[in-house]
């Protein structure tokens, strides 16, 4: 264990670091105990708006000490910390430049949360912009999305401008390995594109990772939208064997393997096109260990998802967009055999663009990287 | 002054405009003190209804005009507000624009004061046309307050302090739309009223507009509605605020969430109501004017299917009432019996809400073409245009005597040049 994560575990439930540049003088450990202390709905609101203006009113040389003071804090507080910082950077503008030693050793932590390291980087780009553009290509596989991303970025622009001067193995080597670290859809596609420009073929089902090998049973009845609240038989237990009773008679489990670079899962390919209807598609998901992932849905369709027989979540949103990684939704996979069960709904809508009744989904780290099945 | 005046009056009231932006040259500052220092303190001004009074604005406009233009750092489709001589603006920036952002101008100069930046907690997936950045902010004249298509809503004082941060779509986490959220804010009474409604978990909320606190929550018909609240005096003197849906119109008091009366004859969820001269102008089979009275039911006053708008909001102006449709048809009509009067082709498309002032109407198309109207002519004419060169979803604002107009790029300050 690291032992500065070790030390913040024994600070008590703050996890605050008690030495070096990242320790809090003690006027300032209360306020940001109050501002990690924020809860939904703006519980803790009142006190820290009071706390609030204490952290705001620290000297430059604390900077590194409220960027620690965001790890392991809720999306609350990371908010109210980051305005903080920037006001405590607004403040001390030309303090700032003497404060990069400290920002760049905080930066190279990567104990910290992601977050307070790419303000750290913001913060240390404002001081001194050509330290910052050094330290870019270090973050190429940084556990950081955003500093990951920068990088990714800049690896990619210095490829395109080796494709145009006509270095194209060069470029192709870089784009490949921005490819290798790229964890956002966009910036996959983009560099995917420049590769099959220079003629290199992409896998891009494989890049993202998606689970392609489904059963799909269905169709059940969705009429008014009430399928959405009604457990139809797959909800009660996924049995492939089993035949259960459908919207029009007794229905089956059938496979269906998305051939589609972007893993969909097409209802309308084994059901035709049809309106007002719920189907359902389960996959088995092989895994080595138990271990937190991320479900990535898209799906433009009304949907609910089960791991294992456990709900994770559900929306019924019709035909207002899709895109890849619209919904992650956090899930602990078991060793051996897991199941994921979606639920995905057409409603009655007849013009062009609802006829889409589809979903696509990848398991991943919180970061993105793909896990697939072991089977 | 009519009693809409009043209430307006009211609610900025209190607004002691501060100035000490050392980085301001002191003849800017002197030149901006002497300004005219009016507010527009919400999406459609003061008066929620796109009428600047008692403001004369320059109807001859030219590339002259433009007193300055400032870099934006992030895209957005709401409007500039203008509090003293501090103009405040939101913008999301980032590949998934769910980067937040509060700016702080000077009215005077076009210097950017402060920013603050936010991280969304809620879904910022939109329609590329809508972004993230589309509700306009408010402010009661102490804070301002800003809502983002993530539904994350941030007060600040004037001076970019925190005062609370709300994540509604981490709250509530079915509250969303895939195509986005642009309700306006709108703040009355120590109440900030954000219309949260989507085809899932919809509501709209009275937030405490000290702590951010739910003060109401009111569950809310179950469609993806884009339109904004309005505000209004009701029988007894009482604030309510007009929330369209798909379902028509429900006049909520902003104390407390109680519903006072209901429209259900169903309404548009893209333009908003208009209100004017103590009635509703409601895009709703057309267009409805309603009139509320001691009863639970307001009275129909008229409807007319020819007046109907598109994407922009009506616009009431002495006696007549305006609607613009997307591709650039402006119907005026007579707000008395909603009789059409005439008919007047701009060059379109249009997105954004007109506004009034000086008795003309300023128009500013999806291609940055500001078109200055002037509805006294027997059949509605353009007296001038200003070409501004980049897509404008947003509508104008007005204050100290100039038009500020938003891109995805820049901020301009539009007026007459001696005056400003």
């Amino acid at each position: 264990m690291n032992p500065r994560f070790l030390q913040c575990l024994l600070a008590g439930s703050v996890l605050l670091p008690l030495v070096g540049a990242e320790a809090l003088p003690d006027n300032l450990r209360e306020p940001v105990s109050v501002l990690r202390s924020i809860r939904p709905e703006g519980r803790g609101n009142v006190a820290a708006a009071v706390a609030w203006k204490k952290l705001a009113a620290a000297e430059a040389r604390n900077l590194p000490a409220l960027l620690a003071a965001m790890d392991g804090a809720n999306d609350y507080a990371l908010n109210w910390l980051r305005s903080a910082i920037e006001t405590v950077a607004d403040r001390n503008r030309a303090a700032l430049a003497g404060a990069v030693p400290e920002l760049a050793r905080f930066l190279a932590d990567t104990v910290h949360s992601p977050r307070a390291r790419f303000l750290a980087f913001e913060l240390l780009s404002q001081a001194d912009s050509a330290r910052a553009a050094t330290l870019l290509p270090g973050f190429l596989n940084d556990p950081g999305n955003e500093l990951r991303r920068a990088a990714v970025q800049q690896l990619s622009e210095g490829a395109s401008a080796k494709a145009k001067a006509g270095e194209k193995a060069a470029a192709v080597t870089d784009f490949q390995k921005a490819l290798a670290a790229a964890r956002e859809a966009d910036q996959i596609e983009g560099i995917a594109k420049q590769l099959t420009e220079l003629g290199e073929k992409v896998d891009l089902q494989k890049t993202f990772g998606w689970v392609t090998r489904w059963k799909v049973i269905g169709p059940f009845d969705n009429a008014g939208g009430a399928g959405f609240e009604r457990a139809f038989a797959p909800e009660q237990g996924v049995d492939f064997a089993a035949e259960v009773e459908g919207m029009k008679g007794r229905v089956a489990w059938r496979d269906f393997e998305s051939k589609s670079d972007y893993g969909l899962v097409d209802f309308n390919q084994p059901f035709t096109s049809l309106k007002s209807v719920t189907g359902y598609a389960a996959a088995e998901f092989w895994s080595d260990s138990a271990r937190p992932v991320e479900l990535r849905l898209g799906c433009k369709n009304g949907w609910k998802v089960w791991l294992n027989g456990k709900f994770l979540f559900a929306r019924d949103e019709y035909h207002r967009g899709v895109e890849i990684d619209q919904y992650r939704l956090a899930a602990q996979l078991q060793p051996g055999r897991n199941v994921i069960l979606v639920k995905c709904l057409q409603n009655e809508q007849t013009e062009d663009w609802t006829k889409e009744w589809e979903f696509q989904l990848r398991v991943t780290d919180v970061q993105g990287t793909p896990i697939v099945s072991t089977k | 002054m009519n009693s809409l005046t009043e209430f307006a009056m009211s609610l900025t009231a209190n607004v002691r405009p501060t100035f000490h932006n050392r980085w301001l040259p002191a003849a800017a500052m002197a030149l901006a003190l002497a300004a005219h220092a009016d507010n527009w303190t919400q999406w459609r001004g003061p008066l929620g209804n796109g009428v600047a009074p008692d403001v004369s604005l320059p109807s001859q406009l030219n590339a002259q005009s433009i007193a300055w233009a400032a870099d934006l750092p992030g895209r957005g489709l709401s409007s500039p507000i203008i509090v003293g001589e501090r103009v405040f603006l939101s913008a999301t920036s980032g590949a998934k624009q769910d980067r937040l952002h509060v700016l702080c101008f000077s009215l005077a100069d076009g210097s950017l004061r402060w920013e603050r930046q936010f991280w969304a907690t809620g879904r910022t997936m939109t329609h590329e046309k809508i972004g993230g950045a589309a509700p306009t902010p408010t402010s009661d004249g102490e804070r301002i307050f800003a809502l983002y298509s993530s539904n994350d809503c941030v007060a600040l004082d004037l001076d970019g302090n925190l005062v609370w941060f709300r994540g509604l779509g981490r709250d509530y986490p079915n509250a969303s739309n895939s195509l986005g959220m642009s309700s306006s804010l709108v703040v009355a009474e120590g109440v900030l009223v954000a219309q949260v409604e989507n085809d899932s978990e919809s509501f709209t909320a009275g937030l405490d507009a000290k702590t951010g606190e739910n003060r109401w929550k009111l569950d809310r018909p179950k469609k993806a509605n884009w339109t904004s609240p309005s505000l209004f005096k009701g029988d007894g003197g009482k604030t309510l605020v007009a929330l369209q849906s798909s379902k028509g119109l429900a006049a909520v008091d902003v104390r407390t969430g109680a519903v006072v009366w209901n429209y259900g004859e169903g309404a548009s969820t893209v333009p908003s109501t208009t209100i004017a001269d103590g009635k509703l102008f409601v895009p709703s089979n057309g267009l409805t004017v309603l009139e509320p009275g001691a009863g639970e039911t307001p009275k129909q006053v008229w409807r007319s299917p020819q007046l109907r708008p598109g994407t922009s909001s009506p616009l009431v102006l002495g006696g007549k009432v305006f609607a613009l449709n997307d591709g650039g048809i402006l119907s005026c009509g007579d707000t008395a019996d909603g009789k059409r009067l005439w008919q007047l082709r701009l060059k379109g498309p249009f997105s954004s809400t007109p506004v009034a002032a000086g008795g003309f109407l300023y128009c500013v198309n999806e291609k940055g073409l500001l078109q200055v109207v002037d509805p006294g002519l027997p059949e509605g004419g353009v007296v001038s245009e200003l070409d501004l060169g980049q897509e404008v979803l947003g509508t104008p604002s007005v204050a100290g005597g100039s038009l500020l107009v938003r891109s995805d790029r820049k901020l301009w300050r539009i007026g007459r040049p001696s005056a400003l």
